[in-house]
């Protein structure tokens, strides 16, 4: 996309936008019970509490909704994994942990509309006959933890929570929780250490948290996003969820857009909507910038270029152009950055958020950091490309979970695509970028 | 130093959030209390959570030194966080950072001497549309640059209390530390503080401006029926959980801890090299 100046976006572009978790963003106090309840709140608990709870299962999976935290697994069949008449309580446990780089539609879903997220907890707890359920937030999230502790007081007075609620015989119990500071506490089976009250680490699978996960019992772990859809599902019907999105990507989502365009902000499109596109909505890039890389889903999917403008981002588009869909925490930066010293904050980032389990992950992003700020430093040699990649190839795929992995996405994706800002650093036609204080200590 | 009986009466109403015999979930919200009345966490706050919980010292360290939340040594009354991930960054989060570091004649998790200010660069604070940002205790301060940065920590430590862009109006250290603890913030009108900013309403004011609705939605449709399930107890579907959570989500093996083969970055590492 060339250095366009803004731009008005035309009318088959505009009609990609579907608001529907973000809609009552616009009522400025739906953060409260009688504000909600008056923009359809608690319908949906109404309607839900009189079915039954394996109908409200199959309406998830009839629906095709898949979880908004980046793994995209059908939310029908995590809940339907939940085994039924075993004795052994179950738990719902809200993934509130927001913080993959670039992720930023957790937090104002929570702030502006948190009882869309409580009425959700309490129609998936009932679907899987859960009687307790935790929300963990993450700890810096502040002000969202306010509303959202707000509202479950609210729930609770109103009798949407505790006993018997609303006459229908089912009883639940929630807690807002908030986490301490640790990037790895999203990761499900960190979480649920961490809320047990250990340290934030991954656990092994099998067993899966569907059998065993909070307190060793059957837990479904779900992302804001995904609750916060369930009313909207319960109240509109599967079909009409399907209007909007692909066959196998279903749904509205939320696109955080940053960086260099001119209108950074939060878009609910249909699933498949394109980069271009959502640039059109943005009103362009910058003045004076044009589309050098991005990440479609936060900085742990590959990079992606101004070739793959028009890859449908929904999970198999995106995974077929080489990425993953991810949080679609669209990052878009120019050709004024650089792709190198890009990639060497993430993994600063990686590197302090290494929770120290699995050697790999712990060891490799150590040395990753240091041979990146070797390169920008301007003393960088071949050598240390190979290292790089040698380093990713021991990470990969050779940790409990998920971090590790991740942090290989931005330097395997910016080495295949941008080797020469690499070399130009190497060979002395980048000025260096970081001075050599920052070599103190490495080898 | 003894813990206040008013902290004695929070800490039993936390681990009672909990499932009993589930009291040890009950340590991450302990902590942030005993924060609440120290302003850090200090050996007499470990051993406080220790008793409420009946673990050992050893085992409450070992879980406030992993969160970054949990202050070792004495904090400021305000905590300034800089937002220096890529995007923010890049956008000019670092400079605003290292404007801070000098004019404060402090670097990374140090306390000005005055003590007024603590200064740290954090990671990803998602509000990367915002970005670069910074947080007071916190609380949001959006779009900032290394004069907006400067004359904020001026009006700080001159005793002022600047509105934050998005959030509440500004609280301590200490009194932020109880709301994390899982209590109401008590001040008249705070909750209700902080308006949505405009990247949040972006797309939702752009849709309405031009009119777009999701068409076809209609709340009275009918939620149909369950499907089958079998009688009794349903031992079987534990195995059909291990047997959908090993076709999505690979099991761990020794090649391959993660169990999560991911095609496309195996993919980017092979077209790497």
């Amino acid at each position: 996309m060339s250095a366009t100046a803004v731009t008005v976006p035309r009318r088959e572009v505009l009609e990609k936008l579907t608001p529907v978790l973000t809609k009552r963003w616009l009522s400025p106090d739906a953060w409260r019970i009688d504000v909600y309840e008056r923009l359809d709140g608690y319908a949906a608990l109404r309607k839900a509490l009189a079915a039954h709870p394996d109908a409200l299962i199959q309406l998830i999976k009839d629906s095709g909704l898949r979880g908004r935290g980046g793994a995209g697994f059908p939310t029908g069949l995590k809940w339907g994994f939940i085994p039924q008449n075993d004795g052994k309580p179950h738990y719902l446990v809200v993934n509130a942990d927001e913080g993959e780089p670039g992720t930023c539609k957790d937090l104002p879903l929570m702030m502006h509309d948190p009882h869309s997220l409580v009425e959700g907890v309490i129609i998936a707890a009932y679907a899987i006959r859960a009687d307790r359920a935790y929300i963990y937030i993450r700890g810096e999230a502040v002000h969202a933890a306010r509303r959202l502790r707000n509202a479950v007081k609210e729930a609770y007075a109103a009798g949407y929570l505790g006993r018997n609620i609303l006459g229908s015989g089912f009883d639940l119990d929630l807690v807002v929780h908030s986490g301490a500071g640790a990037y790895i506490c999203g990761e499900e089976t960190a979480l649920l250490d961490s809320l047990e009250g250990f340290r934030g680490q991954p656990r092994l699978r099998p067993p899966f948290p569907a059998t065993h996960g909070l307190y060793a019992s059957p837990t479904v772990v779900n992302n804001v996003g995904t609750i916060s859809s369930v009313p909207y599902i319960v109240l509109g019907g599967a079909a009409w969820w399907k209007t909007m999105g692909t066959e196998k990507s279903s749904g509205p989502m939320i696109y955080s857009l940053s960086g260099r365009i001119a209108n950074p902000g939060q878009y609910e499109c249909s699933l498949g909507i394109t980069l271009r596109e959502l640039i059109e909505l943005a009103g362009g890039m910058q003045p004076g910038h044009s589309l050098r890389f991005w990440t479609p889903g936060g900085s742990s999917t590959p990079l992606l270029t101004a070739e793959h403008l028009d890859v449908p981002l929904d999970f198999e588009g995106v995974a077929a152009a080489g990425s993953i869909l991810g949080t679609t925490a669209t990052q878009i930066f120019s050709d004024q950055d650089c792709p190198v010293y890009a990639t060497y904050r993430w993994l600063e980032f990686y590197y302090h958020e290494s929770c120290g389990k699995c050697t790999p992950c712990r060891e490799g992003n150590y040395w990753m950091v240091r041979v990146y700020r070797r390169i920008l430093s301007g003393q960088g040699t071949y050598e240390d490309l190979d290292t790089l990649l040698d380093t990713c190839d021991n990470i990969l795929g050779r940790a409990f979970c998920g971090l590790g992995d991740g942090a290989t996405s931005p330097v395997t994706s910016s080495l295949k695509y941008f080797k020469q800002d690499y070399l130009d650093y190497i060979e002395g036609r980048t000025a260096p970028k970081l001075s050599d204080k920052a070599l103190v200590g490495a080898h | 130093m003894g813990f206040s009986e008013a902290t004695h009466a929070r800490a039993r109403e936390i681990i009672a959030r909990y499932p009993a015999g589930r009291e040890r979930s009950a340590l991450l919200p302990l902590l942030h209390l005993v924060q609440s009345e120290e302003g850090h966490v200090t050996p007499a706050g470990v051993q406080f959570c220790a008793e409420q919980l009946g673990l050992t010292k050893a085992q409450v360290s070992a879980v406030a030194t992993f969160y970054t939340m949990y202050k070792r040594k004495p904090t400021g009354d305000w905590l300034v966080s800089v937002c220096t991930n890529t995007m923010c960054n890049v956008l000019g989060g670092q400079a605003v950072y290292d404007a801070l570091s000098e004019h404060l004649g402090v670097g990374h998790d140090e306390t000005t001497e005055d003590g007024t200010i603590t200064l740290e660069h954090a990671e990803c604070l998602a509000a990367c549309d915002y970005g670069p940002v910074m947080t007071v205790n916190y609380d949001f301060f959006d779009n900032v640059d290394p004069d907006i940065a400067l004359n904020l920590v001026e009006r700080l430590r001159a005793g002022e209390r600047p509105q934050p862009t998005r959030g509440a109006r500004l609280c301590t250290l200490k009194e932020m530390s109880l709301q994390l603890a899982g209590f109401a913030d008590e001040r008249e009108g705070a909750v209700a503080d902080g308006p949505p900013g405009a990247s949040t309403l972006r797309g939702v004011r752009l849709a309405q401006e031009n009119g777009i609705t999701v068409a076809g939605f209609d709340p009275g449709t009918p939620i149909g029926k369950p499907a089958e399930r079998p009688a009794g107890p349903e031992k079987a579907n534990a195995g059909a959980a291990t047997a959908a959570g090993v076709a999505s989500n690979e099991p761990a093996r020794d090649a391959s801890p993660s169990g999560q083969p991911s095609e496309p970055r195996q993919r980017n590492l092979k077209e790497a090299k």
